[in-house]
């Protein structure tokens, strides 16, 4: 189980976030909503421990993994090193594998610069996937893309998702992504933030939530 | 139409550019020359091949040669490595830049002849002091420029290294040297043109052999192209360096660039 407890985490003297508290359960998918600039973000860096600067506990296994907003993969180096590289427990064949698991297989052995958006977003789900992380955490991971695209990694995310069963903090503007992906859907509002609601997907409510933060 | 076209695009082709440009200069030597009308001051291009042949044949030219390309070597290695890994410290760790940059101020701003003299007076007369010289006298370009280079580092790639706990030589092999690697290869490329100059200069003041030796020594003898033939021999072999071994490795590096 991933327990998050961060009581304040502040940049300077502005504190962003405060007394944010949840737990995610094994296999268990959470979505985090909220306003642009309002410290989802953050609250994702502090979970996948990227920012170890705050007051509070967070509890997280071993094996984590994260998609950001930008592939961020390593352009000078290939596609297929792009995973083993990252999982050097990974052997050669897994990693043929990965790809073909996210349909980039004939791509191997091109740079990331060589590949499409599309493409660059299949290799880091290839790569969050294939170390089989006890973890997931997704920041807006189909922003910029087109809408078919975007479809197509959704539904790519959620078969790798049923079948490495992670538990998983998603990021997300979106309320198709949200109603997709996730069990429970937790709203951060206020500065500094806090949650302000938490939902189970698939109510009505949900919908209007996630459209009155849009607005 | 099409001719002239043609001719245009010829006449922009870099490696035809060079030797063009070089050409112009030869021709700015060779007019030089001519004005000048007195051989002993600046003798014609073709007047440095007798006096060429025999440096060569006599073994003084590949030795002094030989000599200077051994301390730009001994120079270059430690100033990289000590600079590089100073630069990055720089840019990665705040305090360290804090305390470190009045120190890189001061040091940049110290001429290259003080530190070479003060070196030469405190270790003495030898290739230790020879060596120190130089490379303090580099260590601060390329710490300058490293520092730079570390500071442009993408931080969502350290994230993502961290996240999946990359291990730190896997890290540093594989997503800060390759970013580093511009600036490692631009500071290399300044670095060897300045190091051999200054080598000269610690030659001409306080080494019995080396090209900065020999053009001391002609130079009290007045022999202009004396002087022209060892500077050019080691200009030639410096840009072979730079053809052969510099390009290359940098053409290597940003090979993904290009793909």
């Amino acid at each position: 189980m991933i327990k998050i407890d961060v009581r304040r985490k502040a940049f300077g003297e502005e504190a962003i976030l405060r007394d944010v508290r949840f737990e995610v359960e094994a296999g268990e998918t959470i979505a985090i909503l909220g306003a642009s600039g309002i410290g989802k973000s953050t609250l994702l860096r502090l979970i996948a421990g990227i920012d170890p600067a705050f007051e509070g506990e967070i509890t997280r296994p071993d094996k984590i993994a994260m998609v950001f907003q930008e592939p961020v993969l390593l352009p000078w180096r290939s596609v297929i090193e792009n995973l083993t590289l990252v999982h050097p427990e990974l052997g050669a064949q897994a990693a043929l594998s990965a790809l073909e698991r996210t349909g980039i297989v004939d791509k191997a052995r091109l740079f990331p610069g060589q590949l499409s958006l599309g493409q660059q977003r299949r290799l880091a789900l290839a790569r969050a996937f294939a170390g089989r992380p006890d973890l997931l955490v997704m920041d807006e991971p189909y922003v910029s893309l087109d809408p078919r695209t975007a479809e197509e990694m959704l539904a790519l995310t959620e078969a790798l998702i049923a079948e490495a069963g992670p538990a998983v903090v998603l990021v997300t503007h979106s309320d198709v992504e949200a109603q997709r992906l996730a069990r429970r859907c937790l709203r951060l509002a206020g500065r500094p933030a806090t949650i302000a609601s938490e939902l189970a997907t698939g109510s009505a409510l949900l919908s209007r939530e996630v459209h009155h933060d849009r607005a | 139409m099409d001719c002239s076209c043609a001719l245009s695009k010829t006449l922009q082709h870099p490696a035809l550019v060079r030797a063009v440009s070089l050409g112009l200069l030869l021709l700015l030597w060779i007019v030089a020359a001519e004005l000048t009308a007195d051989a002993s001051v600046l003798p014609r291009p073709l007047a440095l091949w007798t006096p060429f042949t025999e440096a060569v044949a006599s073994g003084a030219l590949p030795y002094h040669l030989g000599m200077t390309l051994w301390r730009v070597v001994c120079a270059f290695v430690p100033a990289m490595a000590i600079g590089v890994a100073l630069g990055y410290l720089m840019g990665r760790v705040p305090a360290v830049d804090q305390w470190l940059d009045p120190w890189l101020v001061v040091f940049l701003n110290l001429p290259a002849l003080v530190l070479i003299v003060l070196c030469y007076l405190w270790i003495g007369l030898n290739e230790t002091a020879a060596i120190i010289a130089v490379v303090l006298n580099k260590i601060p370009n390329v710490a300058t420029i490293l520092r730079e280079g570390a500071r442009a580092l993408d931080s969502n790639l350290d994230a993502m290294a961290k996240v999946y706990r990359m291990r730190s030589l896997a890290r540093l092999r594989h997503v800060v040297m390759p970013q580093l690697a511009p600036f490692i290869a631009g500071a290399a490329r300044s670095g060897i043109a300045v190091i051999w100059k200054i080598v000269l200069v610690v030659e001409f003041l306080g080494r019995s052999s080396g090209i900065g030796f020999q053009i001391h020594f002609y130079f009290q003898l007045f022999d202009v192209a004396m002087v022209l033939v060892y500077a050019l021999s080691f200009i030639g072999v410096m840009l072979l360096v730079e053809a052969l071994i510099l390009q290359p490795s940098e053409r290597r590096v940003r090979r993904w660039r290009t793909a």
